[in-house]
């Protein structure tokens, strides 16, 4: 089939374009947009990956919940236009070397990885799975990894309460 | 021909987006004529009357004036999302649309269900995921167009929908539990839907049970879709016209457009979720048929009426005369196919209802305080959505251990 090809690098070119366009854009709210097109991108992706759920809540939570809380702070601060530096010697000499081995190293596992090459050669990819498989992985199997994350995120929120308290 | 029997989902599937789309553009037309009316009427006013007998034709009056108006777009604004904003706004509105089933998905043409456009096995979640990204058209209309009071207006309405979300999602969350599926099809007729009735007499449907997530739905939808008791972001007391005081022409009518889309997408959902969907009231008999024939047939013999006393111009009467042949029309339909013609007709009733019930707030109700709405939101929506949804859960678990 041709059609998921098409969709396929559509996307991708979108998710890497917006991520892109992340970095160099200038305005806040510009890198912000930038950030909800490669989610969405992503989410489409999910998509065509034979997981509906995943990217159904790609888009909700990061596309609509997350992003929108960024945009509502970049706005009610009135953040202004980003200054430009010189790059950070730091980010020049070494991380921008370090990047493009991970970029590399990602790509060579993603090529010889076996999943990876049967669905290449052509195989059928896994069928989709149900919204009751899915919660009942998460609230059986992985119960304990996933109330360990719910409540390393209640601490995070709480740090941030107590970080952005002004003392009295 | 044998391009349409080679291709059957792509074919039915355009045919039923271009449909949709009709349909849904001249409902939205329609409606600010209908909110016009009701509301002239609350107000002892005519409202629209001159354009087209009873302003029947100002709909297209006003289509045609935002199109030829003169688009200004400010010096300051930030452009690529100034233009970005109003068509966000309206592209997700009508997406949401496609998702909603208006019929049972039995009934097939070519193999493809006739009543959804796209029947999704989460829909329920994706229809939240496409309503949650509205907010965008309206934070970036507020911001894009750098100035005060859109921002202002931007600002609050972002802040309304963040806020009422919550609540909006967490009361569904009961009617999900009790259909136990995503799929909006299956949440009205699914082995745990609304078929049937209590007693042989109240219908099956979820509102009973769920009166109280219901109630915290409709007050959240309220809210979500910016209308009155909870328009502040237009409030035009304080911010001229809020988020959108910048728009002129098309893009204007692009806002208001996505405004009437996002309450019929809300009025769908409250029917799919709470009222049965496409289901009848009744458990759908052979009799049943004659419901809609007798309401049309009334509605014409009421215009008829019209055109013999009131109506002078010879023009109105003709405009008139044309309603009353869509009316019988539409009564023929039901009449001679109540199998295809029954579920659309019953779920457009329910919508028409939550409509007018939009239309009665707007004329009765006095706009909601910021501060007000914010505590109203976060200390009495939410907990009580919460409650129920705990309650909801103990009770499903007690009955099903």
């Amino acid at each position: 089939m041709i059609l998921p090809l098409i969709v396929f690098f559509a996307c991708a070119i979108a998710a890497v374009v917006g991520a892109i366009f992340l970095i160099l854009a200038r305005e806040p709210i510009h890198s912000a947009l930038s950030l909800i097109l490669v989610m969405i991108s992503l989410a489409v992706l999910y998509l065509l990956l034979g997981a509906p759920f995943v990217a159904a809540i790609q888009i909700l939570v990061y596309a609509g919940a997350i992003m929108v809380l960024f945009v509502f702070v970049i706005m009610l601060l009135n953040a202004g236009v980003e200054e430009r530096t010189d790059w950070s010697k730091i980010a020049k000499w070494v991380g921008f070397p370090l990047g493009s081995v991970l970029l590399v190293e990602i790509a060579y596992w993603l090529f010889h990885s076996e999943p990876g090459t049967a669905i290449a050669n052509g195989a059928a990819a896994p069928p989709p799975a149900s919204t009751f498989e899915l919660s009942t992985a998460l609230f059986r199997q992985y119960l304990f990894p996933f109330e360990a994350t719910s409540i390393l995120i209640l601490i995070a929120i709480l740090g941030a309460i107590v970080l952005a308290r002004k003392d009295e | 021909m044998e391009f349409i029997s080679q291709h059957p989902v792509l074919v039915v599937s355009l045919v039923k987006i271009a449909l949709t789309l009709f349909v849904v553009m001249t409902a939205l037309a329609y409606l600010t004529w209908f909110e016009r009316k009701v509301v002239a009427r609350m107000q002892s006013r005519w409202g629209p009357y001159y354009v087209g007998a009873h302003g029947l034709l100002q709909p297209l009056a006003d289509g045609v004036k935002f199109l030829f108006k003169e688009d200004i777009t400010p010096p300051s604004s930030d452009i690529i999302t100034y233009i970005l904003a109003p068509f966000l706004a309206l592209v997700l509105a009508l997406t949401a649309i496609a998702l909603i089933p208006i019929g049972p998905t039995d009934v097939l043409i070519l193999g493809q269900p006739v009543y959804a456009v796209s029947n999704v096995n989460i829909g329920l979640i994706f229809l939240f995921s496409i309503t949650s990204l509205g907010v965008y058209g309206v934070a970036l209309a507020g911001w894009s167009s750098n100035s005060k009071y859109p921002l202002m207006g931007g600002l609050r309405s972002s802040a309304q929908m963040i806020s009422y979300e919550v609540s909006l999602t967490l009361s569904v969350v009961g009617v999900l539990l009790l259909a136990g599926t995503l799929n909006l099809s299956d949440i009205v007729s699914g082995p745990n839907g609304q078929t049937g009735h209590w007693f042989h007499l109240i219908p099956k449907w979820n509102v009973f049970p769920q009166i109280v997530g219901f109630l915290c739905y409709i007050i959240a939808a309220i809210a979500e879709t910016n209308r009155v008791p909870f328009d502040l972001p237009e409030a035009e007391t304080e911010l001229v016209a809020g988020f959108h005081t910048e728009y002129s022409s098309f893009k204007f009518a692009m806002f208001f457009m996505a405004e009437y889309a996002n309450m019929i997408t809300v009025s769908s959902l409250a029917t799919i979720l709470f009222f049965g969907g496409w289901l009848s009231p009744f458990g759908g008999g052979e009799w049943e048929k004659f419901i809609p024939v007798v309401i049309f047939l009334g509605l014409a013999i009421y215009c008829m009426f019209e055109i013999v006393t009131e109506l002078q111009a010879i023009l109105h009467k003709l405009q008139f005369t044309i309603v009353v042949g869509l009316f019988l029309a539409l009564a023929a339909v039901c009449f001679f196919f109540p199998h295809y013609a029954m579920p659309p007709f019953w779920f457009v009733l329910k919508i028409a209802i939550f409509m007018f019930f939009y239309v009665w707030a707007r004329g009765t109700l006095p706009r909601f305080r910021y501060d007000q709405l914010m505590s109203f939101g976060w200390k009495l929506l939410l907990p009580v959505s919460l409650a129920n949804l705990v309650v909801t859960a103990a009770v499903w678990l007690v009955m099903h251990p």
